[in-house]
């Protein structure tokens, strides 16, 4: 495939900051403005975890367990408990807090480069305990924070500040497929994979967090909800590019569906 | 009520923590801190707690963290190499003020600089108390729960191969008494949707872009509590025959119990020997070390390892007398520090050297 995108040096900072438009800001969320890039995808995902705690009653239970990533910026942000742990290691974390407390609704926020490079087997293991936590994970191919270097999850040919040239399995070896690793788990009970680069897939990603929600407060076991995100600014494409560039790079290799239902 | 009984180290150190409260114990399998792990496995159903055998030493400590928040009293452990996967997360759950207790059942005494400088990235200490022996750790044990609560802070109790296996008649701590309540800065998840919802982060709380939220501040507020512990916190030491002493001899944990017998026979052979051996290696007992060495010529550190107490025992002396180190690592080819320089002849042998 002839990449022909018109891509923007890797230096390029985003040309202006988020604006609000108005203020649909969810309840739990305590404030709208966040601190993300223009054309990120984390706060849509965010955004729809919130509110599927805030529809199922579960605000007043819940505690989340954030990674280190972007979307840290929301354990700052938001009206639900939060504790905030180490990159990679959420899922432990989450473990001694629903071991101790069976009846909390425990959630994990991760990114790629948290859950799948420095946490996988944490995760996993968690998966394979059907440790009854949900955990997310905001999967933008591409570690955002530090400004655009290659994760694990990043595809092949995909163009990152550590695979200048595109990933190549010949010298940086082949992308993880989280969801699909955790599908393979007994003690996984949900395992969705979903995306917010559209209207019809924001819509999905809501109905995926629910389902999860519910098979953690039927204490099914594990349940991981696994989000395409956009970032177009570690993805060096302009902002509108992003769901465009998601559409084409990741999902075709992070396959949108229901991988593993109670 | 309490009845003495003959235990193994571990076992009784593992009866000390579920009656000080402990409801969480979470460990990886390692030669010598195993034993430790299975005793709790054993305890903590019985009292309704959760004991988990973690797939790694990260996720031990991971674990560990998450009880913490819950404010239900938790603990975990290893020996120094597996506290050493553990340290990015003590150095974080220092400074998101959670009490934890860890235990090390060290090989040998190289982990001194490891349990006493924050083994971690950043800028912190730990409380850290050395047992001599198994009704010294049951002791300990108790006040490491009582530390940890009273400070929200990670406190190590520095053990060995000798602490965790050696069996010893010992009063046994009831498990059956109530643990502690939990307190008001534990996570349940009730304060959501109140519009002040709790965090528990080591980067402080707050919300981001209000006041309140200032990475700088939330340092400097560690720093101070750091600081706070190590004046408010009263060193443990115990000393001996210093008054009169010529020369006095240094050493902590099971080591210490063996020169302070040492010095005790060269006592009675006329030698004018004194020991110092410091409970608490973090506070060290700095000004206790610098009264007891006055009236000596010379001060010598025994210790299973290169030398790394002695750093703190020429800090404490401060150049009033000579500081020699007597020590060495341990030649035991088990690896385990169980190796015949733990032993009182050779180390009477060092003292009598260190006293020409």
């Amino acid at each position: 495939m002839t990449d022909e995108r018109i891509y923007l040096s890797t230096d390029t900072p985003p040309a202006e900051p988020a604006a609000l438009v108005d203020d649909f800001t969810p309840t739990l969320i305590t404030q709208a403005n966040h601190h993300l890039c223009p054309g990120c995808g984390e706060p849509i995902a965010i955004r729809a975890a919130m509110e599927a705690i805030e529809e199922l009653e579960l605000a007043q239970s819940t505690i989340t367990v954030f990674g280190i990533g972007c979307y840290t910026a929301f354990a700052h942000n938001l009206d639900v408990e939060v504790v905030q742990a180490l990159h990679g290691r959420a899922p432990s974390v989450a473990t001694g807090i629903k071991r101790m407390l069976p009846d909390g609704f425990v959630v994990t926020v991760q990114g790629d480069g948290d859950m799948v490079n420095e946490g996988l087997q944490e995760v996993l293991h968690a998966a394979a305990r059907g440790e009854n936590i949900t955990c997310l994970l905001l999967n933008n191919g591409v570690f955002g924070e530090t400004g655009g270097q290659m994760t694990t999850t990043t595809t092949l040919g995909q163009r990152t500040k550590t695979s200048i040239e595109g990933r190549d399995p010949h010298q940086h070896g082949h992308p993880i497929l989280l969801s699909d690793l955790a599908a393979t788990m007994d003690g996984a009970a949900y395992v969705a994979r979903c995306a917010v680069n559209n209207a019809g897939n924001v819509a999905r990603t809501k109905r995926y967090i629910t389902r999860a929600y519910e098979s953690q407060m039927a204490g099914a076991g594990f349940s991981l909800v696994e989000i395409l995100t956009m970032c177009p600014t570690g993805w060096f494409v302009d902002t509108l590019e992003g769901p465009d560039y998601l559409q084409d790079t990741l999902a075709p290799v992070h396959n949108i569906g229901e991988l593993k239902t109670p | 009520m309490s009845d003495r009984a003959l235990l193994e180290g571990s076992e009784a150190i593992a009866r000390a923590a579920v009656a000080a409260g402990c409801r969480f114990f979470t460990g990886y399998p390692m030669t010598p801190f195993t034993e430790l792990l299975e005793h709790m496995a054993a305890l903590l159903p019985e009292v309704d707690g959760v004991c988990m055998n973690a797939e790694s030493e990260l996720e031990a400590v991971g674990m560990a963290w998450g009880a913490a928040t819950t404010g239900h009293l938790a603990a975990t452990g290893s020996t120094g190499q597996g506290l050493s996967l553990m340290q990015e997360s003590l150095s974080e759950i220092t400074n998101a003020r959670l009490p934890l207790v860890v235990f090390n059942m060290a090989r040998g005494q190289g982990d001194y600089f490891q349990a006493t400088r924050g083994g971690g990235h950043g800028d912190y200490r730990h409380i850290v108390l050395a047992p001599m022996d198994v009704p010294e750790a049951v002791e300990l044990t108790k006040l490491a729960f009582e530390l940890a609560s009273q400070w929200r802070t990670p406190v190590m109790v520095l053990g060995d191969y000798y602490l965790a296996h050696t069996y010893q008649a010992v009063s046994v701590p009831s498990i059956e008494g109530a643990a502690p309540e939990v307190p008001d800065w534990a996570l349940n998840g009730s304060s959501g949707g109140s519009g002040a919802a709790k965090i528990i982060s080591p980067l402080g709380g707050g919300i981001e872009g209000e006041e309140g939220f200032d990475l700088g501040a939330h340092y400097a507020a560690c720093a101070a509590h750091i600081q706070a512990m190590a004046t408010g916190i009263e060193p443990l030491v115990d000393v001996g025959f210093c008054d009169d002493a010529e020369l006095v001899v240094a050493a902590y944990g099971s080591v210490g119990k063996f020169v302070r017998y040492a010095c005790l026979r060269l006592r009675d052979a006329g030698h004018r020997v004194g020991y110092v051996r410091p409970i608490t290696l973090w506070p060290f007992p700095s000004e206790a070390a610098h009264n007891a060495v006055a009236g000596s010529a010379k001060v010598a550190v025994y210790e299973q390892n290169m030398g790394q107490m002695v750093d703190d025992v020429r800090l404490a002396t401060m150049g009033a007398v000579p500081v020699e180190f007597i020590g060495g690592p341990s030649w035991d080819h088990s690896g385990f520090g169980i190796g015949p320089d733990i032993n009182v002849p050779d180390i009477s042998e060092r003292i009598l050297e260190a006293l020409k």
